[in-house]
């Protein structure tokens, strides 16, 4: 057994009925986290970002992962309720080391600017759920998995900016199931010049989950 | 949300383009809270590149905070520098209130220290 799983007990809160809670999806990301955890700490990571932070799990245990190596981890979600409840998860399971701040916005925006080229670790679990559409964003709740065709239309307006958003030597982590298209991800990152590849994959009910990580020249 | 992540924030809204106007994003009506924390002179010295300088000295002059006018030649050796740094970046966290972007006049709230950057479909 590695690092404790971040708790999110006061996710059951009434507060939080619309953030998504941990799951499988979830727990494959952390995996990969503490697996890359000798590298991640290597590389001395200033700035790391988390879009679509949802309950914060992922937020709170990369600082555990990173630990006692400091950095900054700005977690965003368009959900309020996201935000307060990774405030809370960063809150309940300190890292002392890193400093954690919460952002409401889409992706990265009105940061990502000032941050193009100096995001060290960037991670997204993104809605990836095929569904229509219209389902994208339609709810609170659906923004967290709602990703229309081939669950890649949220996750494709991020992807060409990931490159150019990366520090030197950069990483990328994010989450996928089959229908997305994993392979075609890779290469089109690959034509941005980062090396990806798919580092961990797993059996969930119907998902077949995998995490593809990318690193930047 | 710590004044670091200020630094990093800047107005997006569809053309609201002069960098002189929509960065830093000026505070207005602001709770600020002061809360310790370990200082990491190292994690200092390697955020110290990723901060606009300039930025960082007009934000905190405008909240009263101490800052030296121009980063020493050797950070890692100025005991008081980076005090005085972690103390400004890390320590200092606005709770509520709003950043107004001089360029476009809009305004960004700021609730229980999360920045609302969301913007409506016309400002995109």
């Amino acid at each position: 057994m590695g690092l404790p799983t971040p708790s999110t007990a006061h996710l059951s809160q009434e507060k939080y009925e619309t953030v998504y809670e941990p799951a499988e999806d979830t727990y494959l990301l952390l995996d990969a986290l503490e697996s890359d955890r000798l590298q991640l700490q290597e590389q001395t990571p200033t700035i790391c970002v988390e879009i679509g932070s949802g309950s914060g799990c992922v937020s709170a245990f990369l600082a555990q992962v990173l630990d006692p190596h400091h950095a900054l981890i700005l977690s965003t979600d368009i959900n309020p309720a996201a935000n307060m409840a990774t405030q809370e998860t960063a809150a309940s399971n300190k890292c002392d080391g890193c400093a954690s701040d919460q952002i409401r916005t889409r992706f990265a925006q009105a940061m990502d600017v000032r941050l193009c080229g100096k995001i060290d670790v960037l991670l997204f679990n993104p809605p990836y759920v095929v569904t229509p559409t219209e389902e994208i964003d339609a709810t609170a709740e659906a923004s967290a998995w709602a990703g229309g065709r081939h669950g890649r239309e949220v996750l494709d307006i991020l992807l060409p900016n990931v490159a150019s958003m990366l520090a030197p030597r950069g990483r990328f982590y994010l989450v996928v199931i089959e229908q997305n298209k994993p392979e075609d991800i890779i290469a089109l990152l690959k034509g941005d010049g980062l090396d990806g590849e798919r580092v961990l994959s797993r059996k969930a009910g119907r998902e077949h989950l995998s995490i593809l990580r990318f690193i930047k020249a | 949300m710590r004044l670091i992540t200020h630094n990093m924030l800047k107005c997006h809204v569809k053309n609201c383009t002069d960098p002189d106007r929509q960065f830093p994003l000026r505070f207005k009506d602001v709770q600020l809270e002061q809360i310790e924390a370990e200082r990491n002179d190292e994690f200092l010295v390697r955020m110290l590149p990723r901060i606009d300088w300039p930025a960082l000295l007009k934000t905190t002059k405008e909240l009263g905070i101490e800052l030296p006018e121009t980063v020493p030649d050797a950070p890692a050796d100025d005991e008081g520098f980076l005090q005085a740094l972690h103390t400004a970046i890390l320590e200092t966290h606005v709770r509520q209130g709003t950043m107004l972007c001089d360029g476009c006049s809009h305004e960004y709230k700021i609730t229980n220290g999360i920045a609302n950057m969301l913007l409506a479909e016309h400002e995109i």
